[in-house]
């Protein structure tokens, strides 16, 4: 937050393209990984750790639907059904032939990326609201596909239970060992992300979504990068959907229907788009809402319902706020959280001296 | 300088629906000069253009690029065998800063794939600061050291034009095809460009193809002027021919024979 970039003077290329190129951010990265590593799973309760478990697993699959419809400009509702690919591939893997995480977890990505170039492929020759409905459709065959095929879906409510994920003996079977089990996906996926977007690649997707005449003029061949980002994306989607299914202990479509891709187009969109740390924001806010909402309803609310009252409350409540809220991000800041925050940053910046 | 011609269009046509853009127009561009194209609005200009960068696809008619022939390539492909373009409407990628739009110029020049890129370690981060340093030296060239790191979408329209010139430049090409390059630009902003396209055109030996209205620019920088009147070319030679060409003065400057030094 406080930035200082006075006196910080660069002499090599690499310097100034490091990801963290000031001294503080540095000793900021330092603290956060110690209060996530060493702080956070020894002093918070086991039921809070679960709320961050949910929001490392959304990290993954936000920041998998930013690259495609923040950076590369692809519109897509299809993102929660690459999810279910992915969990499904891993759940049947793991269950019919006994196969460890760290061989399920890639497989389910790449079966999501493969899946995902199917139903990227109308963004070729569609944009904008066409391409929704496209992905729309595919969202809608996949979830049909899972549910009725019990090849796929294991039959009985189509639904998958497998062992909580084991490495050496070790089983993440608590909330509290699941913790470090997907901390360290969702780092990984921040650094991946980071990295791609200031490579080559994350360029030319940015350039596909700026300017595609302009992009291809200088050599990019956009029906490539709109099928790439599309894998990515899904890559990413379907990993997100294997850590769900690890994380609940079962595959089930019901996790991954069209309400979840519009929850993470939520996310991208109230977090920022095409911004990585908006991406957290947004997973973070919107995993937080509806329990946050839920915590108060219980609290406050009870004054003036009754408990059956309250259930049917919530989830409008949910609902509606969600709705108000995304509507709120895009009149005041399109650019959402992460806006705010530069705001914020940029403001403490010449703090106090701003003028 | 070779005699043989960088860019041969032969007797290139197209039609959209029953309008004819371009009518059987041919030319040579010899290497290393700087070959103008007039014409008044509708002449059929851009349409030429677009054609040899390969937007539109020619109805007859060649485009053959140092004896090979790339009528019917992809944009992506032309750009890679070496044919570089700005656009009439400024075409920079608003959300990146000066500096990525440079580098995407190089994209086609760089290796790194999806998995290099992810670890940004070793071979794509040195690919990237070897790159840098061609965009750097453009950056210095177009005087550009203190916008480098501002987004494209925050400059002026001098500048921006600018830039998407140093984005032509930073694909290295051996052709650079110029969209009224100085369209909506004061005198002194028209100047810097005009200078900036001489040493392009000498210090770095690219071949210039321009499109554009200022006739005393293109009188003073072009080696070749290649007039087109309602897609067809009725002149072509030196400035100084094409000027006293008859049919020009008749189609491009009117018909009053006092302008004719205009």
């Amino acid at each position: 937050m406080f930035h200082r970039e006075s006196g910080v003077f660069k002499t090599t290329y690499s310097a100034d393209m490091a990801l963290y190129p000031l001294p503080i951010a540095k000793w900021t990265m330092i603290a956060l990984a110690v209060i996530f590593v060493l702080i956070v799973p020894l002093a918070v309760h086991e039921y809070y750790l679960s709320i961050l478990n949910l929001i490392f697993i959304a990290i993954v699959g936000a920041l998998g639907l930013n690259i495609l419809v923040g950076y590369t400009g692809q519109i897509s509702i299809g993102h929660g059904a690459f999810m279910s690919v992915g969990a499904y591939t891993a759940a049947n893997l793991a269950v019919k032939l006994g196969l460890p995480f760290w061989l399920t977890l890639p497989a389910g990505g790449l079966m999501a990326a493969l899946i995902g170039v199917v139903v990227g492929m109308p963004s070729l020759r569609i944009k904008g609201l066409y391409l929704a409905i496209a992905t729309l459709a595919g969202q809608l065959i996949i979830e049909w596909t899972i549910n009725r095929v019990p090849a796929i879906s294991g039959g009985a409510q189509a639904s998958i239970e497998v062992d909580r994920p084991s490495l050496f003996g070790f089983a993440f079977n608590t909330q509290g060992r699941l913790y470090f089990f997907l901390l360290f996906f969702a780092v990984i996926a921040i650094i991946a992300t980071l990295n791609l977007v200031r490579s080559r690649i994350g360029r030319a997707f940015v350039a596909v979504r700026d300017q595609d005449i302009a992009a291809e003029i200088i050599g990019i061949n956009i029906y490539r990068y709109k099928l790439l980002a599309f894998a990515i994306s899904s890559f990413y989607a379907g990993v997100c959907g294997v850590l769900y299914t690890y994380y609940f202990g079962i595959a089930n479509y019901e996790q991954f229907q069209l309400i979840v891709s519009i929850d993470y187009l939520a996310m991208i969109i109230i977090g920022g788009l095409g911004s990585v740390l908006g991406t957290i924001l947004g997973a973070t806010f919107v995993t937080l809402l509806p329990i946050v909402i839920r915590i108060f309803m219980e609290n406050v609310g009870s004054l003036f319902f009754t408990a059956v009252e309250m259930a049917n409350v919530i989830s409008g409540l949910r609902l509606g706020l969600f709705g108000a809220l995304i509507i709120f991000f895009l009149i005041v800041e399109p650019e959402g959280l992460n806006r705010l925050w530069r705001n914020v940053r940029s403001y403490f910046r010449v703090w106090p001296f701003s003028y | 300088m070779d005699d043989a011609p960088i860019l041969d269009v032969v007797a290139l046509s197209k039609k959209f629906g029953g309008v004819t853009a371009v009518q059987d127009v041919s030319l040579d561009v010899p290497r290393g000069g700087i070959l103008s194209i007039i014409g008044p609005n509708g002449a059929g200009k851009t349409s030429l253009l677009n054609m040899i960068s390969g937007f539109y696809k020619p109805d007859t008619g060649r485009i053959v690029l140092e004896g090979k022939n790339i009528t019917h390539r992809k944009p992506s492909e032309v750009a890679q065998l070496g044919v570089a373009r700005t656009f009439q409407n400024i075409a920079l990628f608003s959300g990146l800063t000066v500096l990525d739009n440079l580098m995407l110029g190089r994209h086609v020049r760089m290796k790194a794939g999806v998995l290099s890129s992810v670890v940004y370690w070793g071979m794509a981060q040195k690919e990237d600061i070897a790159h840098r340093e061609a965009c750097e030296e453009i950056i210095e060239f177009l005087k550009l050291q203190d916008l480098r790191k501002l987004p494209t979408a925050a400059l002026a329209y001098g500048l921006r034009k600018r830039v998407e010139l140093g984005r032509a430049l930073a694909v290295e090409p051996k052709v650079l095809l110029l969209d009224e390059p100085m369209g909506g630009m004061n005198q002194d902003e028209k100047e810097d460009m005009a200078r900036y396209i001489l040493d392009v055109n000498q210090e770095r030996g690219v071949t210039v193809v321009l499109i554009e209205h200022d006739m005393g620019v293109v009188m003073d920088i072009s080696d070749h002027v290649v007039v087109l009147d309602r897609g067809r070319r009725i002149a072509a030679g030196t400035p100084e021919k094409v000027q006293r060409d008859p049919k020009v003065i008749e189609a491009y400057l009117g018909t009053a024979r006092s302008r004719s030094g205009a």
